[in-house]
């Protein structure tokens, strides 16, 4: 069973291999974990408790413990990048969407893990976390966008129980600036995708290294259990040494 | 006076081993030439803490016989080192063809202490090659997010500004 439903101001698909209620039950649980993490963390939403705390609204002692957790996820995130993620926006307010996607997506996975399910998907806006096979009883098989000519993909690659995050500047617009000189746009690479344990790791860690402009491969590749394929502005593709034993010839 | 002279004879001292050392980098360089064809770097590279020589640029060695099909020229480039917060990094591209086929490492972080986490691995080997669309069937694409609030939100106020 797949079904995809627009959340988070994107398209998130949930394919549960197998029919039936219980299939149906895992896949309304997980849209429903999505729901409650963009009524939480959704910084266009005006009650959300993101929006409250940057007015002032909620107290630091009053804070819920997901707020919390993420607080301290984007912290450490902060640590391990050098600096380089940082949810504080140019207008100095919190935004966390940048970790927050990446930890729903892995949550909902487990959540799916937890009700017995083993072969999987969880896809929001691009961002995905696989287990097990496809219906085919085959490895899944996810494509790479092509940055340029968005209906095609540039690359193929087999995961079994790893995550998937790209970041880029296509649609957005040039949406991810240098946290050491905000009115800096990033703009010699136009995505970065990074394979990696899970999706969480994956999706924070090529935020991060994407903000790093063309060092940020080689920061990929130090962290020992990622991959990343970069891709910059004039279409050249440069890839981790790991990389290529995920790609589908 | 004795002073003086011990003064004297440790800077001659160490300048009669700079020269020494000087030649030995030029002989070596000319021994590597004769055995390849790497264009020898125009600066002595100067002694630093650091064990990799901070070349800082090779000229640029287009064969003459190769006409450029790509948007660059054939040849191997090296990069300016560019300090990237938790260290320096300095690549050599390699073009054939006119197009970008691989990026060497030739400095990395390594001795920064608060580099130890990201440089836990050896140099990392990067290869490059132009993107091409591929017909492999998928069950999912991943690429950046293709609709965001915020950039819909920001459009929009900028519009509504703009009338």
């Amino acid at each position: 069973m797949k079904e995809s439903r627009m959340l988070m101001g994107m398209p998130i698909t949930v394919e549960i291999v197998g029919q039936g209620d219980a299939v149906k039950d895992a896949v309304n649980k997980a849209f429903e974990y999505f729901q409650y993490v963009d009524d939480k963390f959704s910084v266009f939403k005006p009650n959300s408790e993101i929006t409250k705390i940057n007015q002032g609204k909620i107290k630091e002692n009053e804070r819920s413990d997901d707020i919390k957790l993420i607080f301290a996820l984007s912290e450490q995130t902060k640590k391990e990048t050098n600096g380089y993620f940082d949810i504080v926006s140019r207008g100095g307010r919190l935004n966390p969407s940048g970790i927050v996607k990446g930890w729903a997506i892995w949550e909902v996975a487990k959540l799916i893990k937890g009700l017995g399910f083993e072969n999987f998907f969880v896809d929001a806006g691009g961002d995905i976390q696989v287990f097990g096979k496809n219906s085919e009883g085959e490895f899944w098989r996810i494509g790479i966008k092509n940055p340029f000519d968005q209906k095609n993909i540039v690359k193929a690659v087999r995961l079994e129980n790893e995550g998937i995050a790209t970041s880029g500047t296509y649609i957005r617009g040039q949406h991810i600036y240098d946290p050491f000189d905000k009115n800096k746009v990033i703009s010699d690479i136009v995505g970065l995708s990074v394979i990696g344990p899970n999706v969480y790791e994956a999706d924070r860690f090529a935020t991060a290294a994407f903000a790093m402009g063309k060092s940020g491969l080689a920061f990929i590749a130090s962290r020992g259990n990622l991959e990343g394929y970069m891709i910059d502005k004039d279409g050249i593709a440069t890839m981790t040494e790991g990389f290529n034993k995920y790609v589908i010839k | 006076m004795k002073k003086f002279i011990i003064s004297v004879l440790v800077i001659a001292g160490f300048s009669i081993y700079a020269v020494f050392n000087r030649i030995n980098v030029s002989q070596v360089y000319s021994l590597s030439d004769n055995t390849s064809a790497t264009v020898p770097p125009t600066q002595i590279p100067t002694p630093t803490k650091k064990p990799v020589p901070t070349v800082t640029s090779i000229p640029a060695t287009p064969s003459p016989t190769t006409v450029p099909r790509g948007q660059y020229v054939d040849g191997e480039y090296t990069g300016d080192s560019v300090d990237v917060y938790y260290g320096n990094i300095q690549v050599k591209a390699f073009i054939s063809g006119g197009k970008l086929t691989n990026v060497q490492f030739l400095d990395y972080p390594q001795d920064r202490s608060h580099s130890v986490q990201i440089s836990k691995k050896a140099m990392p080997i990067l290869t490059s090659e132009a993107i091409k669309n591929q017909s492999a069937k998928v069950n999912a694409v991943s690429g950046a997010t293709e609709t965001s609030k915020g950039f819909v939100q920001s459009l929009g106020s900028a519009l509504a500004k703009a009338k």
